[in-house]
């Protein structure tokens, strides 16, 4: 199976390990990867922050680059939640990663090993935008030597939403240290999700009080053997 | 102001331009009828559990203890005058003066009554609602809101299983422009802390009685 | 609305730590409930869409279903009242007022009423408006403002409120800390108004159009009281309050209950239609307010927001308000509500941060017993905003274009990406100003994605680009 995989811009440039670990996992379960070198930005960004003709520009673009391939995997809940939402979804043909694994390869078992505890956000796109379900929870189940572990208020928003974390720092803030202290008290060494831009904030804010504990995406943990 | 309604008019028309689009109501929920209808054992029983959730009590008695159930609950409250609607059935309470609304009391006569003595339009089971409609054994709406104390009877056939149920049994009452109340437990408020807490100025107690048979 | 609006508000209101404990307790209290009640109920989802569709059928007939219900109400002895802005709507309630020599009027909770600073009007012409509502009367009593629609007080604890009667209502008494003595308080307080006072004013959850009923929904009797025993009832109702026949209250009567305060059913419903001889007030009068709700009914994707059927659970699940709290919001419609609700009513360009205050997580949508799609409507607002009162040679503007451009070519985002490790260019200038403060950023990687994509040894055959 050929599939062309969608980076997304903040991914291609701030963390090109959650890119390679895709190749990686989907290579390992048998899919041909093609990358697209034209594709950009879906333009969620403009989008959100009310610029609206820019961001549907950059939706088309989207669509012609990859206009010709049979199938699309990203690994942004987010940015495939989007592109839905704005038409071009490419006629079903655009995937979410692990939406990609489950439905379309029908694997849950992807190989992986991965001993150390680990807590899933489910990020607010993935799960009320896109309908993500249980999927990633599903892959990671079958991971092994993975201590899976639950924190408190988990469907709550980190306090990331894109131009609301600088437009609205001091309330994005306030939510993202809650958000910490559900982490925290898990316990957990790893806190991943399906989408690295709450990554980046919880990510950051961990980082700057030297918590302890690290981000992963999703990809990260499914490629490690 | 007749100009104020034909600006109001005119921008409502402008605002919604010239075939705004009136969607049909999907009605895939359970409607009226859904549930059969009502009286029976399970309708019942769900709605004595609901309104006694409300932390109001209920008493299930057979016809001819009604009368002594309602003189038992009037000493544990030390209720002794107890106002009655002036369509409510010729109800008696061994040891308890009955106030019947005929001629109308006042609010201030109301309010130094002990409770108010009433019985229901109909009940709703699902959601432990009392319904009053103005009329007959539910009275006229101030008497089952000034006294402190309402006791009210339910017969088994008033129980209707739902809320489409009710608003349908209702529709009549509302065509004819009788008011309706819906009483679901004493009066309560959550504006603390959101903690629930029964009674502020409705009746602080409710007792209801479901009479079988 | 402040020169700064909400990102300046919320700061002030954050750091208000008493606040937050009491909302963020308050809130994470009724979400629960209202979850639980929710889940009770199987057919939940097909009456959210009944519900939608009630809500979209009353606007897309309202001409009509505003003149049903002023025939019904008329016919059973009301007299109905068309009101196009505050200022109108405060005469003719004080008007009636002034024509009973009422010095009083007792008031039952109302936001229409609020909105309007109805109070304020009364006063300059000499009547007191007594709230009757428990935390109406609680910011009556602090001169304070609302902060939730539902709870208006939400943001003071017991002790603030035992406090606070120990002054006012209950001076020299020592109330304990349970929250029943509190409201006794209030009880005995307010029973003499309401015994004694001539007129009531009260709002409307719903007005019926096919047999003139209206609908108020209320827990603690304040509200039966006030639409019973005065003399004289005047009811202030924003048009999108419509309905158009009883039988829609089978859907309404069920979301609002288990969204509001996660009850299944609210203590006391009271529904009137006109005068009834012999039972309630001798004179009712109906105010139908218009205010800027057809402004608001104008805007096709914007007009769900008159939607609303003022339940909260919007609120009470946002992650934003649970931490600013309602005040930040500088409106009587807070929350994700009045995100989408205040800049419509009042204009955008008197609040053009409020489309902005929210992280876009779809919490409101979710729980919203109407299915208003209020993160659509943000996004549909902030496109307006953008569009009708930024400059397009903000820096935010200039930003955005700069950055569309670049998305808008490969070589230019390649070289922008470049720029990035250097921790220049315009990808970093537009999106983290402010940001790295707070939460540290990572370092741009030596490598981009693309990069080592190009310098992988064994590269599959690739894919067609359709090129910028």
């Amino acid at each position: 199976m050929r599939v062309a995989l969608f980076i997304t811009c903040f991914n291609d440039t701030l963390f090109p390990q959650t890119g390679r670990a895709v190749v990686t996992l989907l290579e390992r379960l048998g899919a041909q990867v093609d990358f697209p070198e034209a594709q950009t930005c879906c333009g969620q960004m403009h989008t959100n922050t009310g610029y609206q003709d820019r961001g549907r520009s950059l939706a088309r673009r989207f669509e012609r680059v990859f206009a010709g391939a049979d199938a699309v995997v990203s690994p942004s809940a987010s940015c495939v939640a989007y592109l839905r939402e704005n038409g071009a979804g490419l006629d079903g043909r655009l995937a979410e990663l692990t939406e990609f694994l489950v439905d379309r390869l029908g694997v849950e078992d992807v190989g992986a090993t991965f001993p150390h505890r680990v807590v899933l956000h489910p990020t607010c796109h993935s799960v009320r935008l896109m309908g993500i379900g249980d999927r990633p929870r599903r892959l990671l189940e079958r991971v092994r030597g993975i201590d899976l572990v639950e924190m408190g208020n988990a469907a709550e928003c980190c306090g990331f939403g894109g131009t609301f974390s600088v437009k609205n720092a001091d309330t994005s803030m306030a939510m993202l240290s809650d958000k910490l202290c559900d982490v925290l008290d898990t316990g957990a060494e790893v806190c991943t999700a399906a989408d690295n831009s709450c990554l980046l904030h919880i990510g950051g804010a961990l980082r700057r009080q030297r918590a302890g504990v690290r981000v992963m995406h999703l990809a990260e943990i499914l490629a490690a053997t | 102001m007749s100009d104020g309604r034909e600006a109001v008019l005119a921008r409502v028309r402008a605002a919604l331009g010239s075939s705004p689009e009136a969607p049909e109501v999907p009605r895939a929920y359970r409607e009226a009828g859904a549930f059969g209808a009502g009286g029976d054992c399970a309708t019942v029983d769900l709605f004595c559990e609901r309104v006694a959730d409300y932390r109001a009590t209920v008493r299930r008695v057979r016809g001819e203890e009604l009368l002594g159930a309602l003189v038992t609950a009037c000493e544990q409250r030390q209720a002794r005058r107890i106002a009655v609607p002036a369509g409510a059935p010729p109800w008696t309470v061994e040891g308890v003066d009955l106030v019947r609304d005929d001629p109308q009391l006042s609010a201030r006569q109301l309010d130094e009554l002990d409770g108010v003595l009433s019985g229901c339009a109909l009940a709703i089971a699902e959601t432990g609602t009392i319904v009053l409609d103005g009329a007959g054994a539910s009275g006229r709406r101030a008497l089952t809101l000034v006294p402190d104390y309402h006791l009210c009877v339910v017969r088994l056939n008033d129980i209707v299983p739902s809320v489409p149920d009710g608003v349908a049994a209702l529709a009549r009452v509302a065509a004819e422009g009788r008011p309706i109340t819906l009483v679901s437990g004493p009066s309560a408020t959550v504006d603390i802390e959101l903690v629930r807490v029964e009674g502020v100025h409705g009746p602080r107690t409710l007792d209801v009685f479901v009479v079988e048979g | 609305m402040s020169k700064t609006g909400f990102p300046a508000a919320a700061r002030q209101a954050l750091g208000d730590t008493q606040m937050r404990r009491n909302v963020g307790k308050a809130t994470s209290t009724i979400r629960a409930r209202r979850a639980a009640r929710v889940a009770e109920v199987p057919d939940w989802e097909a009456l959210r869409d009944a519900g939608a569709a009630i809500k979209a059928r009353a606007m897309a007939t309202m001409p009509e279903q505003l003149e049903r219900l002023e025939a019904s109400v008329t016919r059973a002895g009301g007299k109905v009242h068309w009101a196009r802005d505050a200022a109108e709507c405060n005469a003719i309630v004080g008007g009636i007022a002034a024509g009973h020599g009422a010095r009083q009027v007792i008031k039952v909770k109302s936001l229409a009423t609020d909105e309007i600073g109805l109070n304020d009007a009364l006063a300059a012409q000499g009547v007191e408006a007594i709230e009757t509502d428990l935390a109406e009367l609680i910011n009556q009593l602090a001169h304070d403002t609302s902060s939730h629609i539902l709870v208006p007080a939400i943001h003071r604890n017991r002790a603030e409120v035992k406090l606070l009667f120990e002054h006012t209502i209950a001076r020299g008494q020592d109330l304990g800390w349970d929250i029943t003595a509190i409201a006794e308080a209030a009880r005995r307080h307010l029973r003499e108004k309401f015994l004694s006072v001539p007129v009531a004013i009260s709002g409307a959850n719903f007005g019926i159009a096919e047999t003139g009923t209206i609908c108020v929904v209320e827990s603690e009797g304040n509200g039966r009281m006030c639409l019973t025993l005065p003399r004289v009832l005047i009811t202030v109702m924003g048009i999108e309050k419509v309905l158009v026949e009883w039988r829609d209250l089978e859907v309404c009567l069920q979301l609002l209950p288990r969204s509001s305060t996660g009850e299944r059913m609210n203590p006391y419903t009271s529904l009137w239609t006109g005068v009834r001889a012999g039972d309630g007030p001798e004179e009712f009068h109906l105010v139908l307010l218009d205010n800027g709700r057809t402004d608001v009914l104008g805007d096709e994707l914007g007009r769900q927001a008159l939607h609303c059927i003022r339940c909260s659970a919007c609120l009470n699940s946002c992650p934003v308000y649970s931490r600013t709290g309602g005040h930040a919001y500088e409106s009587v419609y807070p929350g994700p509500i009045g995100a989408i609700l205040t800049p419509q009513l009042r204009g955008l360009e008197n609040a053009p941060t409020l489309p902005y205050a929210s992280s876009l997580c779809g919490a409101c949508y979710e729980v919203c017993p109407v299915k208003i799609d209020i993160p659509s409507v943000l996004l549909h607002l902030r496109g307006r905003v953008v569009r009708e009162y930024k400059s397009r040679v903000s820096p935010e503007a200039l930003a955005m274009e700069t950055v569309g451009r670049v998305f808008g070519s490969q070589r230019r985002y390649e070289q922008a990406q470049k720029l990035a490790r250097l921790g220049r260019g315009p990808i970093v200038a537009a999106a983290l100003p402010g940001w790295s403060a707070m939460r540290g950023l990572p370092e741009v990687p030596e490598q981009s994605f693309r990069e080592w994509w190009r310098s992988r040894p064994a590269r599959p055959v690739r894919g067609d680009g359709a090129g910028p």
